[in-house]
């Protein structure tokens, strides 16, 4: 039905400005209020991964930067930032929400420039996102007692917080905003991909005039994070990526004594019953996988469509896939950029490969990509079972593997069954069986008729091997307090 | 008990859902050549319309000229897909129109509530057919549907549209009266079954008339008949679309809907009458690079 007729109408590529953006050669690390030089010399470029063009060179810490940072954080921890008055923690916070929207349009670029991500995702979800999530923890930061009542709640210490390269710069806000209302100080590293708007960040706080010390952002590859997390004088551990890492992170902090969350990875059921509102379902299904190129943690990459809509569903999907542009992330009207890295790129091509090989049906829209750069079409694979490596396995793409089903009961066995249990999605008219699917299905996000909304008021974090702890909310104040 | 038909291919709408998809086709950027041509597009799917209590044959005079001449001071403009007018003006707007592609379509069915009886419905539209009108734009009977009476208002339609014969008929859900998403979804089908060959969202006397949300669930429902039955369904949202902008925007949700087959004022029309305006004021920017004030373009 999408064919080009004469009546094609092309939209015309509209691209955002890069006048705006202040971006300098090269970074130093963000410690105890001021950006400092390493104490190595070992530099790295930072990608564009739409053209592959070098945009900054970005430092890897040694263990004596990191070593230097957390006790800028001790120090500030110690005399400023747990003494102060919570009013005025909130105060602070409150300035960094203010400075995240004033300068959101250049914080949304750098998003989409360093990351891949559509301009139309960075511009209307990141950076708001972020922002609002400053605002919702600023506003806490003089109620803990009222949030806790009787069980006098106290600051932690020192937070050591390690975020992935899908969402940058909100991973950045979910971490720092909760750990600084509640009186901790905060050493971050980001993804070693996706550091510019952390830095950027840094920026913000430094114009903010946080006590020095209350964050600092150290960069670099894994073990930077590592020799953070290991740490001695660090009191909490947030980590948010693979649950590959998690498990590691895990086992280091055996006996150590340091409270953790961990937020790892997903394999989320989405759920389409008969009765449901195909259209809105099919919409919901298409965000719910391509969203952010599918490098979403609570992504729906498992579908299951009751059997009797199938062919229908799958229809529409296939229609609603070939409206999606894929292309320059910078484009207005992108609806999908580029892949984050090379290196994730080959892990999706590899399950995309072996999806083939287990003899499932693969769709993708016949849609001109880019020469330069790391790309990957919107996948569907149909005719997928459940022992099939693809609908176990957490592929970070934009792959969806979908599967049928009769009745309730063998749904929820299914959606179940699996080793993650971060975030799911039911799609049905009747109120009564939502409320029957969303109390046995073992995750720890679940969206009626709806699918990937975020909001600071909402917790959010998972069962089994998609971690603990939970982040946002009242519940996101928790794990950065010692209770009573 | 009243005989009920519910059609069971009508599925339930998520209001919520509907109203994010419309949003989202908000966020295209519509720039330079794409731009020119989506308002040339707009210009020519439009049905200008006088539908007013006080309206006298030198109003639809002026309003045909106006549909041949929409601002001859630019060249290579096309004129807009036709008039819309009550009966007794038909005859009147056949002969000014004599001799060009613009038609003339005319209300019928006891416009715009819809309450009369069925033969004096069929009575007008025959009225309308011999005037000379080219197109039929009835009401659905809201009551009737409201009620539950869907055999009704299915026969109704049918009985219109066998009186039409060839003669394209364009059917008006008044989506404004019907209060769910879930209706507008019924009286589509419904509507579609029964022969209709554009569905129309508003008469324009009834707030909300066309809403983005709301012709997208009817767009939506033509692309279902569509693919169940291969017959083609025309889409004319009415009311309330009085910006360039906001008609682009529609443009991009018919595309992205029904694919470009339906680009096409055959197929796709707008009903307003101030709309043509605002487009030609931003060709000439377009084409200038500066705004001129409304009173370089004609008002009728």
């Amino acid at each position: 039905m999408n064919q080009p007729t004469d009546n094609h109408w092309p939209l015309t590529e509209a691209l955002e400005s890069r006048e705006s953006i202040r971006l300098a050669k090269s970074y130093g690390l963000f410690v105890n209020g001021q950006f400092i030089r390493s104490s190595g010399s070992k530099k790295y470029w930072t990608i564009n991964p739409a053209n592959e063009k070098r945009l900054s060179r970005i430092t890897e810490s040694t263990p004596k930067d990191v070593d230097r940072a957390v006790r800028a954080a001790r120090n500030c921890y110690e005399k400023h930032w747990s003494r102060m008055k919570p009013s005025e923690r909130g105060k602070y916070i409150y300035r960094i929400a203010r400075l995240i929207q004033e300068q959101s349009r250049e914080l949304a670029i750098l998003e989409t420039l360093d990351g891949g991500k559509p301009i139309r995702e960075s511009r209307d979800i990141d950076i708001p996102l972020a922002a609002a999530h400053f605002f919702y923890y600023a506003g806490w930061a003089d109620k803990l007692k009222y949030a806790f009542p009787n069980r006098n709640p106290r600051p932690l210490g020192v937070a050591a917080q390690v975020i992935p390269w899908n969402f940058p710069l909100l991973m950045a806000a979910w971490k720092i905003a909760p750990a600084l209302a509640c009186g901790n100080t905060v050493v971050l590293k980001p993804a070693e991909t996706t550091s510019l708007t952390a830095l950027k960040l840094a920026e913000i706080i430094q114009q903010a005039d946080l006590p020095a010390g209350a964050v600092n952002i150290i960069t670099g590859h894994g073990p930077v994070g590592q020799s953070l997390i290991q740490h001695p004088d660090v009191d909490k551990i947030a980590f948010t990526g693979s649950t590959h890492v998690g498990k590691s992170i895990q086992t280091a902090l055996a006996t150590s004594g340091k409270r953790s969350t961990l937020e790892l990875g997903g394999k989320a059921a989405n759920i389409i019953f008969a009765d449901a509102p195909i259209d809105q379902a099919v919409e919901g299904v298409v965000n719910g996988i391509y969203f952010n190129q599918g490098h979403v943690c609570c992504a729906g990459s498992r579908l299951f469509v009751e059997e009797s809509v199938y062919d229908q569903v799958i229809e529409k999907i296939k229609d609603r896939i070939d409206t999606l542009r894929v292309g320059e992330p910078l484009d207005k009207n992108t609806d999908i950029g580029a892949i984050n890295s090379k290196k994730q790129l080959a892990i999706i091509d590899q399950y995309i490969e072996l999806g083939t090989a287990e003899g499932a049906h693969l769709y993708q829209p016949d849609c001109p990509l880019p020469d330069s750069g790391f790309w990957c079409l919107p996948t569907m694979f149909t005719d997928v079972s459940q022992s099939n490596r693809i609908s176990r396995e957490e592929i970070f793409g934009p792959v969806l593997a979908v599967q049928t089903f009769r009745t309730v009961a063998e749904v929820i066995k299914k959606a179940n069954n699996t080793r993650y249990g971060l975030s799911a999605g039911v799609w049905t008219n009747k109120g009564s069986k939502i409320f029957n699917m969303t109390s046995q299905l073992k995750a720890g996000v679940i969206w009626a008729n709806t699918y990937n909304q975020f909001d600071p008021a909402s917790p959010f974090g998972g069962y089994k091997e998609s971690g603990f702890g939970r982040e946002g909310g009242l519940h996101g104040l928790a794990a950065y307090l010692a209770l009573k | 008990m009243k005989p009920r038909i519910r059609p069971s291919y009508s599925p339930p709408i998520d209001q919520v859902g509907v109203v994010q998809r419309a949003n989202r086709f908000t966020n295209r950027s519509i720039k330079g050549d794409a731009k020119m041509q989506g308002l040339k597009m707009v210009l020519s799917m439009i049905d200008l319309t006088t539908l007013e209590g006080m309206d006298t044959p030198g109003k639809v005079r002026q309003l045909c000229t106006k549909a041949l001449h929409l601002h001859d001071q630019v060249a290579n403009l096309p004129h807009v897909a036709a008039v819309c007018v009550y009966p007794n003006f038909v005859a009147l707007a056949k002969q000014k129109l004599a001799g060009t592609e613009v038609k003339v379509a005319s209300v019928a069915t006891a416009f715009p509530s819809g309450h009369s009886s069925l033969e004096l419905k069929l009575a007008e539209v025959q009225y309308a057919l011999e005037s000379g009108a080219d197109e039929i734009d009835m009401v659905i009977s809201r009551g009737r549907f409201h009620s539950g009476d869907f055999n009704y208002v299915f026969d109704e339609i049918s009985a219109v549209k066998e009186a039409c014969g060839s003669t394209r008929l364009k059917v008006i859900l008044e989506t404004g009266e019907l209060g769910t998403f879930d209706k507008v979804r019924h009286a589509s089908d419904l509507a579609m079954e029964a022969g209709a060959d554009f569905i129309k969202t508003s008469t324009g006397k009834i707030k909300p008339a066309a809403t983005m949300p709301v012709t997208l669930v009817m767009l939506q429902a033509i692309r279902d008949y569509h693919r169940r039955t291969g017959r083609q369904v025309g889409m004319k949202p009415a009311g309330g679309i009085s910006k360039s902008k906001l008609a682009l925007h529609y443009l991009v949700m018919v595309q992205e809907t029904l694919g470009t087959a339906w680009l096409d004022n055959h197929w796709f029309r707008f009903g307003a009458s101030s709309l043509a305006n605002d487009v030609l004021m931003q060709i000439v920017k377009q084409q200038t690079g500066q705004y001129q004030s409304a009173d370089h373009f004609s008002v009728d």
